[in-house]
């Protein structure tokens, strides 16, 4: 079975990386949701992050 | 007039937060302008914009929260500042006491049983973070647009390879399990597989699923790209495969705005080799293509739905030969409301003002008039020469889909906010030879907790004004909502007819409805 028909087949379990108001939507609706406190990487700083995403890139 | 600021290091905040907080502080007494905004470049192009932009703001870091105020007398600020420590606290609290990992890899720590991310941060970081998303092995739902094509095509292979859902970007709705995600109304589970490149299209679709009394088995959102030739319809095939698996699916119903040539044909290939009966709405494309392939085309998402509902229970032969109501409501009593509002209008009176918070509903406007008035003006039009003029909000018969980039500069969209959309209605007022006002509600997890009853003020102020002069403004709203929604659909509805706004239950019924209007009066 692919993994999608897997997931039509398995509770919603989610991870929210953004707006809250979806992971409370979410919550209204019984489903387990976790919210990411998310910040900009690097302090937001664009050649910070470039260069960091290279290193992961080389891992 | 004077400027305030202060910047708060390293307190990161959501966009859609900051900007309910923003227009709370707008509405203090003696403050002209006020920006509430992490310190991003765009951002502070903003602050720019309305003269707030200053050596302590340029210096903020996108981690930094900037508070910026324009304010007729500056003791008011401190008191401004705490206003908004105390909106932010509220929404902390609003949100629980839970634990909220600070990274995606701390996420997946915590809840490895996860199988979806919702992914709705600023652009310019949401691609980075949705294929870390997919190399652990999660589907993905990716709300936030400003991601280059190219990652899109980069996301979407991986997703291919490893078998996984990578819907978006710009993915604004949803149905996996009988959950509606991100804007997506609650409907009935049932037997029909969505795959849709257009949000508010399969929206409308879902909905009206629901009322002809069928139900939704999933609804994959695939983004807007999805089936251009750069991407080649990677999502809406794997949306179509997994729907073809699926015991609980029988019938498929496809969604875009029409695709590449090419794209369309590999696309009905695939969806030809599921054997399941389908509807394909390629909105306003080639009806023989589909017919070629054995499916059922629809002229409007309405039609979609309904056939799609037949498909259910019988054979596409049958059902190509079923016309869907052209109304809910018997003729009977639909001719009366239409007699009823055009015997109101005065002479002079022969423009349609379509206002629209969702841009595929706006679209099938545009179709629906084109094919039966002739030219309308857009800022989303079917024909560049009919593009709305520079400095014209309004343009003769005019449809405007106010969830286009160039009206949510700062602002949540209007599904959210319904300020530009309020604004837009009261300037209706000098629009003497308008005769229709038409508008979409859309109700649904996402939306706006009342979108009726943010409007109706304007709409009953902008009444009067034409009433005042001897003339009628009729409006027509169109809702895009089930009675399972947050709203409330029926009170929904008697807040509109209370300012009596002629409600219908789709697009395609408003549509018709303020046709049939214009046609009398012309």
């Amino acid at each position: 079975m692919s993994k999608v028909n897997e997931l039509f087949k398995t509770e919603l379990k989610v991870i929210n990386m953004g707006l809250k108001s979806f992971s409370n939507e979410l919550k209204h609706q019984g489903v387990t949701v976790l919210q990411v406190d998310w910040r900009p990487p690097a302090g937001g700083n664009p050649k910070m992050i470039e260069l960091l995403n290279r290193l992961k890139d080389r891992k | 007039m004077k400027s305030k600021c202060l910047i708060k290091k390293n307190s990161y905040y959501d966009s859609v937060t900051l900007m309910i907080i923003t227009k709370e502080v707008e509405s203090v007494q003696g403050v002209e302008n006020a920006v509430v905004v992490m310190g991003t470049e765009h951002n502070k192009e903003l602050l720019n914009n309305v003269g707030l932009l200053n050596d302590e703001t340029s210096a903020a870091s996108p981690n930094d929260l900037i508070i910026a105020v324009k304010l007729e007398d500056d003791s008011i600020f401190d008191s401004i500042v705490q206003k908004v420590d105390e909106l932010l606290n509220k929404k902390r609290s609003e949100a629980g006491e839970d634990y909220y990992p600070p990274t995606l890899d701390s996420a997946v720590k915590h809840l490895p049983e996860s199988n979806l991310v919702i992914i709705s941060l600023p652009g310019q970081y949401a691609a980075a973070e949705a294929k870390k998303a997919l190399l652990n092995d999660k589907h993905v739902l990716l709300f936030s647009d400003n991601v280059t094509i190219d990652q899109e095509k980069e996301l979407k292979t991986i997703a291919v390879e490893r078998g996984l859902l990578m819907m978006g970007p710009d993915c604004g709705t949803a149905c996996i399990n009988n959950v509606p995600l991100a804007f997506a109304n609650v409907v009935k589970k049932g037997c029909i597989g969505i795959v849709g490149a257009s949000g508010t299209g399969t929206q409308e679709i879902m909905v009206q699923i629901d009322k002809f009394g069928g139900g939704i088995s999933q609804a994959i959102g695939t983004g807007g790209r999805d089936l251009k030739a750069e991407i080649g319809g990677l999502m809406m095939i794997q949306g179509i495969e997994a729907l073809a698996a699926d015991e609980e699916t029988k019938v498929i119903v496809l969604v875009s705005k029409p695709p590449a040539l090419e794209v369309a044909e590999k696309v009905l290939k695939v969806l030809k080799s599921t054997g399941k009966k389908a509807v394909v709405d390629f909105i306003g494309g080639d009806d023989k293509l589909v017919l070629d392939y054995g499916f059922i085309p629809a002229a409007t998402l309405e039609e979609a739905a309904y056939k799609a509902v037949e498909l259910c229970s019988k054979s596409v032969d049958e059902v190509l030969g079923l016309e869907v109501p052209e109304f809910t409501k018997a003729t009977a009593e639909v001719e009366k409301a239409v007699k009823a509002e055009a015997s109101k209008l005065a002479k002079g009176q022969k423009y349609l003002i379509g206002l629209y918070s969702g841009g595929t509903l706006c679209d099938e406007a545009l179709k629906l008039f084109t094919k039966e008035m002739g030219d309308i003006y857009s800022n989303i039009p079917l024909k560049p020469e009919l593009r709305l003029p520079e400095n014209a909000e309004i343009y003769k018969n005019t449809a405007i889909d106010l969830g286009d980039d160039e009206y949510t500069v700062g602002r949540p969209h209007p599904m959210i906010d319904s300020y530009t959309r309020q604004q837009m209605i009261l300037k209706l007022e000098k629009e003497q030879e308008a005769a229709i006002l038409l508008l979409d509600v859309v109700l649904g997890y996402g939306s706006n907790e009342d979108p009726a009853g943010t409007l109706v003020e304007q709409i009953k102020s902008v009444k009067a004004s034409f009433d005042a002069r001897g003339q009628h403004l009729c409006v027509v709203a169109g809702i895009c909502g089930t009675k399972g929604d947050p709203q409330d659909y029926s009170e929904q509805v008697r807040k509109l007819e209370a300012e009596g706004v002629v409600v219908l239950p789709s697009n395609a019924q408003a549509v018709r409805f303020a046709i049939k209007v214009l046609r009398e009066v012309l």
